[in-house]
C-alpha cells in the first residue's frame, strides 16, 4: 500500500504540475490577481506531493520491503540505517526522484517568497518551473517508476555499491542536486523574463539569492566530492577531470559567472541579455552534466548503467528545454533594450573579464569532456586526460586568478589605471615576495605550482584590501562573503599548487618487518591481519610510522572485501598533519608475504578543501547578507 | 552580426545534441586501447635503473629482431605473477626489454632477485613519459615490437600461460 501511496502522490503532483501550467501561463498573459494566487498555491500542493511521494520511497527503503523491486535490486536488510536512506537516491530512479522533488520544492519557495518581482514575470517564472517538472514526472512515471512492484518479493536485496557506504558520499548526490536544480530557478527566471521582457535590476534582484544558493551547495558538492575521490579511491589525487566530475565543474563555472553578472544587472542595470543567457546555460549544463552520468554514454569511472531508451528519453527532454530557451532567448533578445554603458577600466569591466574567462574555462571543459564523442563519431577511440585539462585551464584560470584581485578594488562605471595601480600595490609586493622566497629556499619549484603559489598570495591579499579604510562593524555581510570567497579561491590555490609541487610519492612491495621511507617518514610493516566489519571483510595492515625522530605513530589502511555484491575496494589511511597529510595505501598481495603499499606525503593539501569549504560559505554569507538587506527595504518600503 | 550572435548557441546545442544521439545510438567499447599500434615505436632513451643492466635506446629497435617491451614495475603484484611466463619467452629466445614505472633501483634489485630476471634492459621510467608515450594506462603491459620497431600488439594486464601463443606468434610475425 505504501508503495502505491508513494505512485499516487507522484501522479497528482504531475497533474498539479500540468495545472500550474495552465494557470501560471494565463496569468503571465492576463495579469489577474486570482489566477496569480492560484498559481502560487497550485506551485505549494506540487512541491509537497513531490516531497511527499520521495519521503515514502525512503520510508521503503528503511523498512527494506523487498516487494519493491527497487529496493530489492538496491539495497540490503544488513546495511547500516543510515545507508538503507541513502540507498533510496543511490540508483537511478531514486536520484531522478529526488531530482524532480528539489525541483517541485524549489518551485514551492518561489511561490512563498518572491514578493518583489512583477507578478507577470512571476507567474511566467512558475509557468516555465512546471514545464520543467512536467518532463522529469513524465520521465519517471513512464520510464523509471520507482514504485513498481515485485512478485513475489525477493527474499533480501542485492546491496549497494559498496565505494557508496561511505558517510561523505551518502549526503554528496543530494548536495549537488540542491545545486543542479537550485540553477533551474535561475533558468525559469530567465525564460519568465524573456516572456514578459521585464529585465531588469528588480529581476536581478529576486534571482540572486537562488542563485547564490544553487552555487553554495554546488560548491560544497564539488569540495567534498573531491574529497570522497581522494580518500576512497585510494589514488592520491583530488581531482581527475572525469567526465562525472567534469559533469558538476561545468554548472558550477556557469554559475559562478553567472553571479557575478547578476550583480552587475542588479546593481548597474548592465549585462541583460548576457546575464540571461548565463542563466540557461548554468541549468543547462546541470542538465546535460547529469544526462551524461546517467546515460553511460562516456566512460566514468562512476558510471550508471542505463538502457538507451531511458538515455533518449532524457535526451528529448533535453533537447525540448535547453533548445526551447535558447529559442525563445533568439526570438526575444533583440527587443530587450540595452541597459547602461560602462568604461573599461570600472567593476563592469573586471566582471566582464571575469565572465569570460570563466567561459573560456567552462569551453574547455566541455570540449575535453565530449571530445571522445566526436573521436567516437568518426569511428575512433580515445579518452581526453588530465594533461589537456591542465595545459589549456591552467594558464586562463591565473588570468582569471589577476581579474578577481582587481575586480573589488575598481569603482563602478568609470575608475582610473593609477587608482587601481596604487592599491594593487600591497598584493604586489606580496606575490614579489614569495617568488623569492620560493627561488631561494626551493630553487626546483616548477612554473606552473609556483605561478600558482605566487597568484595565491597575491589573492590572498588582494581579497582582503576591499575591508581596509572601512568601518568593520559596518560593513554589509556580503561584502565579507565576498571577501571569504576570495581568499577561500586564494587558499585552494595554494593547497593545489603545493600538493603539485612539493608532493612525494613512493611504491614498494614490503614484507611484515620491512620499512618504506617517504620524504621525512619512516613507515615500518608491523602487522598484516583480517578484520569483519558490518557487511565487509578486510585485510588491515598496520604501519609504524615516524616522522625524523618523533614519536611513532600508526595507520591501519585496509583492503575490503564486500560479499554483497563482491566488490574490492582500498580504504586509504590518512594521517592529518598542521603541515599536510601522509596518505598510505593497502595494495594487493603476491600470495608469498609481500605486500603492496603505497604512499604520498602531500604538504598543504588540506588547503584544497579547506579553501572550498572557504568559497562555498563566502556564498551563504552573500546570500544571508543580500536576503537580509531585501527584507529590510521591503519593511522600509511598507 | 547581431542576429547572428544571436542564434548561435541554439545552432551550437543543436550540433552538441547531434553528436550525443550518435554516442548514445552507438555504445563504445570500454578497454583502453592504444593509438600506437600499428604505429613506430616513439622515440625514447631511457638511463638504466639497476646497475649492471642497460637502460633502454628506442632507436635500436630497427635492427630486425623482433622483441617485447614489458611495462611493469616491483610494486605490481600481478607482475610477479607473469614473472614465469617471461622466464619462458627469454628461454625460447625473446628479447625482453622492461620499461620500470614509477620505481627506485633498490626495491627492483630486491624485485629481480625474488621473481627472477627475464629482462635484457630495463629502463627507469620514474615519471611514466615513455609509458603514457607508449598508450599505456596501467601495469603490467606489453608490447610486440617487429623488426622494423613497429608496435605490431599490445597486451593489457599480465601474460598469463593461456596468451603464450597468442604472444609467441605475433612476435614471429603472424597476423593476429
Amino acid at each position: 500500500m505504501i508503495a502505491e501511496g508513494g505512485l499516487a502522490a507522484l501522479w497528482i503532483a504531475a497533474a498539479m504540475a500540468l495545472v500550474q501550467l495552465v494557470l501560471g501561463g494565463s496569468a503571465a498573459r492576463s495579469g489577474a490577481e486570482e489566477l496569480m494566487r492560484a498559481t502560487r498555491k497550485i506551485a505549494v500542493v506540487q512541491g509537497l506531493l513531490a516531497l511527499g511521494a520521495f519521503l515514502t520511497l525512503i520510508l521503503l527503503f528503511v523498512q527494506s520491503d523487498m516487494s519493491v523491486l527497487l529496493v530489492a535490486t538496491n539495497s540490503h536488510s544488513a546495511k547500516p540505517l543510515i545507508y538503507k536512506i541513502a540507498g533510496a537516491w543511490g540508483n537511478h530512479e531514486g536520484s531522478m526522484l529526488l531530482w524532480v522533488t528539489v525541483l517541485g520544492v524549489a518551485g514551492a519557495g518561489v511561490a512563498i517568497f518572491e514578493k518583489r518581482l512583477d507578478g507577470k514575470t512571476l507567474a511566467a517564472t512558475l509557468a516555465a518551473q512546471a514545464v520543467l517538472a512536467l518532463g522529469f514526472y513524465a520521465f519517471l512515471l513512464l520510464a523509471s517508476n520507482p514504485f513498481l512492484r515485485l512478485d513475489p518479493p525477493a527474499p533480501d536485496g542485492q546491496g549497494l555499491n559498496p565505494l557508496l557506504q561511505d558517510p561523505g558520499l551518502a549526503f554528496h548526490p543530494p548536495t549537488l542536486y540542491l545545486g543542479y536544480v537550485g540553477l533551474s530557478v535561475a533558468f525559469s527566471f530567465a525564460v519568465g523574463a524573456l516572456l514578459t521582457r521585464q529585465i531588469g535590476p528588480a529581476f536581478a534582484r529576486a534571482m540572486r539569492p537562488w542563485v547564490l544558493g544553487a552555487w553554495f551547495f554546488l560548491t560544497i558538492g564539488i569540495t567534498a566530492g573531491s574529497y570522497w575521490a581522494y580518500y576512497e579511491l585510494g589514488w592520491g589525487g583530488w581531482w581527475f577531470w572525469d567526465p562525472v566530475e567534469n559533469a558538476s565543474l561545468m554548472p558550477w563555472l556557469a554559475a559562478t559567472a553567472l553571479l557575478h553578472s547578476v550583480t552587475v544587472l542588479a546593481t548597474r542595470d548592465g549585462l541583460r541579455a548576457w546575464t540571461l543567457m548565463l542563466a540557461v546555460v548554468a541549468f543547462s549544463m546541470s542538465m546535460i552534466g547529469t544526462f551524461l552520468v546517467r546515460s553511460g554514454i562516456l566512460v566514468s569511472v562512476h558510471a550508471f548503467a542505463v538502457d538507451p531508451t531511458r538515455g533518449t528519453f532524457i535526451l528529448a527532454l533535453l533537447a525540448i528545454y535547453i533548445g526551447g530557451a535558447l529559442a525563445l532567448f533568439g526570438a526575444r533578445v533583440g527587443t530587450v533594450t540595452q541597459g547602461s554603458t560602462f568604461q573599461l577600466v570600472s567593476r563592469e569591466g573586471a566582471l566582464v573579464l571575469n565572465n569570460l574567462l570563466l567561459c573560456v574555462i567552462l569551453g574547455v571543459v566541455f570540449i575535453g569532456t565530449l571530445y571522445p564523442l566526436v573521436a567516437q563519431a568518426m569511428g575512433q577511440q580515445l579518452s581526453v586526460g588530465a594533461p589537456f585539462f591542465n595545459a589549456a585551464s591552467v594558464p586562463v584560470a591565473l588570468a582569471l586568478v589577476v581579474a578577481t584581485m582587481a575586480g573589488p578594488m575598481l569603482k563602478w562605471r568609470k575608475d582610473q589605471w593609477g587608482a587601481l595601480g596604487r592599491k594593487m600595490m600591497l598584493p604586489a609586493a606580496a606575490m614579489v615576495t614569495i617568488v623569492v622566497v620560493l627561488l631561494v629556499a626551493m630553487p626546483g619549484t616548477p612554473i606552473v605550482p609556483l605561478l600558482g603559489l605566487v597568484a595565491a598570495a597575491g589573492l590572498a591579499v588582494a581579497s582582503i584590501v576591499p575591508l581596509l579604510g572601512r568601518k568593520l562593524r559596518r560593513t554589509p555581510i556580503h561584502i565579507y562573503g565576498m571577501v571569504l570567497a576570495h581568499l577561500g579561491v586564494a587558499v585552494a590555490i595554494a593547497g593545489m599548487a603545493s600538493d603539485t609541487a612539493f608532493k612525494q610519492e613512493r611504491l614498494a612491495a614490503v614484507r611484515v618487518g620491512e620499512t618504506v621511507a617517504v620524504g621525512s617518514f619512516k613507515a615500518k610493516l608491523t602487522e598484516i591481519r583480517p578484520i569483519i566489519g558490518e557487511n565487509w571483510s578486510a585485510l588491515e595492515a598496520t604501519l609504524s610510522i615516524r616522522r625524523n625522530d618523533g614519536d611513532p605513530f600508526r595507520l591501519q589502511p585496509q583492503q575490503r572485501y564486500f560479499s554483497q555484491p563482491v566488490t574490492t575496494t582500498s580504504e586509504a589511511a590518512i594521517s592529518t598533519m598542521i603541515d599536510g597529510q601522509l596518505y598510505t595505501v593497502l595494495g594487493a598481495s603476491d600470495g608469498q608475504g609481500r605486500y603492496q603499499i603505497r604512499m604520498w606525503w602531500k604538504p598543504f593539501v588540506t588547503f584544497i578543501w579547506l579553501g572550498g569549504f572557504m568559497i562555498a560559505f563566502g556564498g551563504l554569507l552573500a546570500m544571508v547578507g543580500r536576503i537580509r538587506r531585501e527584507m529590510r527595504s521591503e519593511d522600509e518600503a511598507e | 552580426m547581431r542576429r547572428v550572435l544571436i542564434w548561435a548557441p541554439l545552432g551550437f546545442f543543436a550540433l552538441v545534441f547531434a553528436l550525443v544521439m550518435t554516442g548514445l545510438l552507438a555504445p563504445s567499447d570500454r578497454a583502453v586501447k592504444s593509438a600506437m599500434v600499428g604505429k613506430p615505436v616513439p622515440g625514447f632513451v631511457l638511463p638504466a635503473l639497476v646497475p649492471g643492466k642497460p637502460g633502454v635506446n628506442s632507436a635500436a629497435f630497427a635492427d630486425g629482431k623482433p622483441r617485447l617491451i614489458n611495462v611493469f614495475a616491483s610494486w605490481c603484484v600481478p607482475c610477479i605473477a607473469e614473472a614465469p611466463q617471461l622466464m619462458k619467452l627469454k628461454q625460447q629466445g625473446v628479447e625482453i626489454v622492461g620499461v620500470a614505472t614509477a620505481d627506485t633501483p633498490e626495491d627492483m634489485a630486491n624485485f629481480l632477485k625474488t621473481a627472477g630476471d627475464p629482462f635484457a634492459a630495463i629502463g627507469d621510467d620514474r615519471i611514466r613519459k615513455v609509458q603514457f608515450a607508449l598508450g599505456s594506462a596501467g601495469v603490467p603491459e606489453s608490447f610486440v615490437i617487429d623488426g622494423s620497431g613497429k608496435i605490431v600488439m599490445q597486451h593489457i594486464g599480465y601474460i598469463g600461460p593461456q596468451d603464450m601463443p597468442k604472444i609467441l606468434a605475433a612476435l614471429a610475425g603472424v597476423q593476429p
